[in-house]
């Protein structure tokens, strides 16, 4: 199946891609004595269309390996990298939504409900952007107000009361800046969750899957694990915000210049020890592979489940707590 | 760590930090009237006109908040390095040394213990003078000791915020200071401790989604901008004008957001009657 192409640096491809297609592609009905031989191309592809298949795979797995961070945020961004409910529906047989923060209204930005992951039962928590139009409005573009956090707290709570594991999924530009979520208190709502998260007592964890944007991604990860997908990024601030302000324009110079400075991919963030695991995506990136991207996702959630499982769910804060207390570098000249 | 030049540190001469344009008179930015600018300063920064709160730093707020001479600074040895090696249009290290010069301070926050009206506190005053009072590793580092000596020691912590959110120049590592410091409040909420959180003009980003708006009381000074996101960014999102007053300390009381719009003047009086109540 052709992607469609918004990426710039997949240009390249896109010339290999119709190649092959026109391989592929049956012989036109008219020309009869063709017929047969379409058959037999189907067959067996010709050696011509093998060796174009191989070029593709080895100039996809080049661009892919050399992403520049910028590139990164492109990735994460793609208009058909499966979102929170694709996820949910390759890895739940049965997800039972729970909608409403029980004060205010329900922000379909943010989505929560109990599901199995494997044979786990646990609360699913996560930024959904919406796919088509009307979706991605309703949605805010994956932007949540106050009730969106309230919401994920709520079931958190539940979750907690139940002695169900929780599993967030992080994908968001940013929490919604507008009047109405002002006026509910934003910063009180995310505030509030940090808080509440790192006392939780049962095992959390939380996987960035496309966009980690600052204080509305945290909003929801403040876990005992954290992981990214290997081509999403994380951070204080969008690359075009940061470049808007210190560089002060956001274009395509300025923006790879913030996403690099910015340290913002997974690799990055490992190094930086803001998350524990990169979980990798098939060449290409998890739009060209979903199923692909969906069982690294559950091999992951399984095994840190697993593990957390074992612990005494009292123990729990005091260790997501010395995990986020370690975060920060400064440097402190021996106390005299 | 890296091993920081105290010689080069001692170099730094404190100077005042430029709160308002220099010179014996000012416009007020409020009433547009020409006041004195002693008068002014005795007069807790406030105008005498009309009473618009000016901004001030952390040396300033910490001399108006606690009883003369009892301000013991803690922690004021930590650093800041840089660990992305961050440069915009210049580098991080060369942006800080900025600061550190125009300020005398090395970072933006002062922590320490001190007497408000007699009751012992454990106070943090942000310092909007220093790189906006943004939270960096050290801002976050620095709080969170001090709410966790609040703890050990059932002190009442007041923190004075005013800051323009997160430091940039520290990435996702300043990012996780707002689950550092609000981790850290939850033990001290736990322990029964009593948070006083004031809000300054202005409170916004990654400073008001963590520690600032946990306050078991919330008080703000009149007029003060506090809010999530920024007036600009809610413009160009929504492409409509904002309200008269929205995002103010007024507007944040009518919204049940803070328990109460505290003038200057009474803050000594109202942290240390809050204290009365509910201090351990």
């Amino acid at each position: 199946m052709p992607i469609a192409y918004a990426l710039e640096f997949e240009k390249p491809l896109a010339e290999l891609e119709s190649q092959i297609q026109a391989l592929e592609a049956p012989a036109p009905a008219p020309a009869a004595a063709a017929a047969p031989a379409a058959a037999a191309a189907a067959a067996a592809p010709s050696a011509e269309l093998l060796a174009l298949r191989a070029q593709h795979r080895e100039l996809l797995r080049k661009i892919y390996a050399n992403l520049t961070p910028w590139e990164t945020v492109r990735v994460a961004r793609h208009p058909r990298r499966p979102q929170f409910r694709d996820y949910v529906k390759m890895l739940c047989k049965d997800f039972c939504e729970l909608h409403g923060d029980r004060r205010f209204g329900d922000d379909p930005a943010i989505v929560t409900g109990f599901g199995r992951i494997g044979a786990i039962k646990c609360l699913l928590v996560g930024h959904h952007k919406g796919r088509d139009t009307d979706e991605k409005l309703r949605c805010h573009f994956g932007c949540a107000h106050p009730e969106g956090y309230r919401k994920a707290l709520l079931k958190m709570t539940l979750a907690e009361k139940f002695g169900l594991p929780i599993v967030t999924f992080v994908d968001t530009p940013g929490a919604y800046p507008g009047l109405g979520a002002e006026q509910r208190g934003q910063a009180e709502a995310i505030a509030v969750n940090l808080r509440e998260m790192s006392r939780l007592e049962t095992p959390i964890v939380s996987i960035v899957i496309g966009e980690g944007g600052s204080g509305g991604a945290l909003g929801i990860a403040v876990a005992d694990r954290v992981a990214m997908l290997e081509h999403a990024w994380y951070s204080v601030i969008s690359p075009e915000g940061c470049a808007a302000i210190l560089w002060k324009v956001a274009n395509e110079k300025t923006n790879t210049e913030a996403a690099t400075a910015l340290n913002l991919t997974a690799r990055d963030n490992k190094k930086l020890g803001i998350i524990d695991d990169v979980i990798p995506e098939p060449v290409g990136g998890a739009h060209r592979d979903p199923a692909a991207t969906a069982a690294n996702i559950e091999k992951w959630i399984v095994e840190n489940l697993q593990e957390l499982r074992r612990l005494k769910r009292s123990g729990l804060p005091a260790r997501r707590y010395d995990r986020f207390r370690k975060l920060g570098d400064f440097a402190e000249p021996r106390a005299r | 760590m890296t091993q920081v030049d105290s010689k080069a540190l001692a170099e730094l001469k404190p100077t005042r930090p430029t709160r308002v344009p220099e010179g014996l008179w000012l416009r007020c930015p409020a009433c547009a009237a020409m006041i004195y600018r002693k008068q002014m300063e005795a007069n807790l920064h406030l105008c005498p006109e009309c009473q618009h709160h000016f901004r001030i730093g952390a040396n300033e707020r910490v001399r108006q908040l606690v009883d003369d001479g009892t301000f013991e600074p803690m922690f004021a040895d930590l650093r800041t390095t840089d660990p992305l090696k961050f440069k915009d249009l210049k580098p991080y290290t060369e942006r800080l040394a900025a600061e550190q010069k125009k300020t005398g301070q090395i970072e933006g926050v002062q922590t320490g213990r001190a007497f408000i009206k007699g009751r012992p506190a454990m106070l943090a005053c942000l310092d909007l003078t220093f790189f906006m009072g943004t939270l960096s590793s050290v801002v976050g580092e620095k709080i969170t000791r001090a709410i966790e000596h609040a703890t050990e020691h059932d002190l009442p912590l007041v923190i004075v915020s005013c800051s323009g959110g997160a430091r940039m120049q520290e990435s996702g590592l300043s990012l996780m200071q707002m689950a550092k410091t609000s981790a850290a409040l939850a033990r001290f909420d736990e322990a029964g401790g009593l948070f006083i959180s004031v809000l300054t003009d202005p409170t916004t980003g990654g400073v008001s989604a963590s520690f600032a708006m946990l306050g078991d009381v919330i008080f703000a000074e009149p007029k003060a901008l506090i809010g999530f996101a920024g007036p600009r960014v809610i413009q160009q999102t929504i492409r409509q004008e904002l309200p008269e007053g929205f995002q103010t300390a007024e507007f944040l009381l009518e919204a049940g957001l803070i328990d109460r719009v505290v003038a200057r003047p009474e803050l000594r009086n109202e942290i240390a009657r809050v204290i009365d109540y509910a201090g351990k």
